[in-house]
């Protein structure tokens, strides 16, 4: 079975593009601050880190030539989602500071596990599709253009179904929040 | 750009969000490393797309509909963390144990009704 470090060894990985390049720094990037995200003692520290693992994301979208799909990421998960998370922070009255105790006793066999997954799943990948190429410059470039126009003539219908899923969830949420009015919580 | 790259982006980010569900005691935290998860997911969905040169892109809107169901799942399951932190005064995950079979001794639940049921044997 091929390695990793026959991967390395292959002539065609010495001679990186810069897209190539960049690539690598935006996942560099995202993968040290998911790091932090799951390791930090600051839980308001963990949404922030969260923030750039998610843009460092979407920055690789827009290397895959996604740019739809990138600002989406952008708009939803850094304008939106963090500041829910945020918000969930506050309203659970978390301490702003360092926090014992925000791992619980199974961390060591969660390392494992979580170790375990990615070396599998590395290897699995590398060995799978060492040799495939993505050619992004052969129409592969999805403009927002195209994206409108696929997601608006081919995915009508699912997308009407999301946005209904979307009202569904929000609705849901209200009236699992909601506190009611006899003091009774 | 070589397929591997992204593939092995996804995976990593994906381990390290599964550490952080399996991890972590504060249930917003569990929360975002199950978003660390599904970008995961989604890096692996716009790399197929650009892979496959696919015309309907199809890779990019499932991509859009993941992140959709995100946003809701994340609405949702705080609105759940929330009910849960005003009930309990805490969102420590690994202390909710309701629903389990677990060997640790119940706490004390909510208040019995008069009208309640007898408590079945517990059978461990």
């Amino acid at each position: 079975m091929l390695t990793l470090a026959d991967a390395v060894r292959d002539v065609s990985y010495r001679d990186t593009n810069p897209t190539e390049v960049i690539f690598i720094l935006l996942g560099l990037v995202a993968i040290g601050s998911a790091v932090l995200v799951v390791t930090t003692r600051n839980v308001v520290r963990a949404a922030l880190w969260l923030v750039v693992t998610l843009a460092a994301a979407a920055g690789s979208y827009l290397m895959l030539a996604a740019e739809f799909v990138a600002w989406v990421q952008v708009l939803i998960y850094v304008g939106a989602v963090v500041v829910l998370l945020l918000f969930g922070i506050m309203l659970t009255k978390a301490p702003i500071g360092r926090e014992q105790g925000l791992d619980g006793e199974n961390r060591i066999a969660g390392a494992i596990v979580a170790l375990a997954a990615a070396g599998t799943l590395v290897t699995l990948m590398v060995d799978a599709f060492r040799n495939q190429y993505v050619d992004l410059n052969g129409g592969a470039a999805a403009t927002t253009a195209k994206t409108g126009e696929a997601l608006f003539q081919a995915y009508v219908l699912p997308f009407e179904v999301v946005s209904v899923l979307l009202l569904a969830a929000l609705i849901g949420s209200i009236v699992l929040s909601r506190q009611d009015d006899e003091g009774v919580r | 750009m070589h397929l591997v790259y992204p593939l092995a982006l996804a995976s990593l980010l994906f381990s390290i969000g599964m550490y952080g569900v399996l991890a972590r005691r504060n249930a917003v935290l569990v929360l975002m490393s199950i978003e660390i998860m599904l970008n995961a997911v989604n890096i692996n969905f716009v790399a197929f797309n650009a892979y496959w040169q696919d015309n309907l892109l199809q890779g990019q809107i499932f991509a859009l509909f993941v992140i959709t169901v995100a946003a809701a799942e994340v609405g949702v399951g705080l609105a759940i963390v929330l009910l849960i932190f005003r009930n309990r005064e805490s969102i420590d995950i690994d202390a909710l144990h309701e629903l389990g079979d677990s060997a640790a001794p119940p706490r004390a639940l909510t208040t019995t009704r008069p009208d309640a049921e007898p408590q079945l044997e517990h059978r461990g």
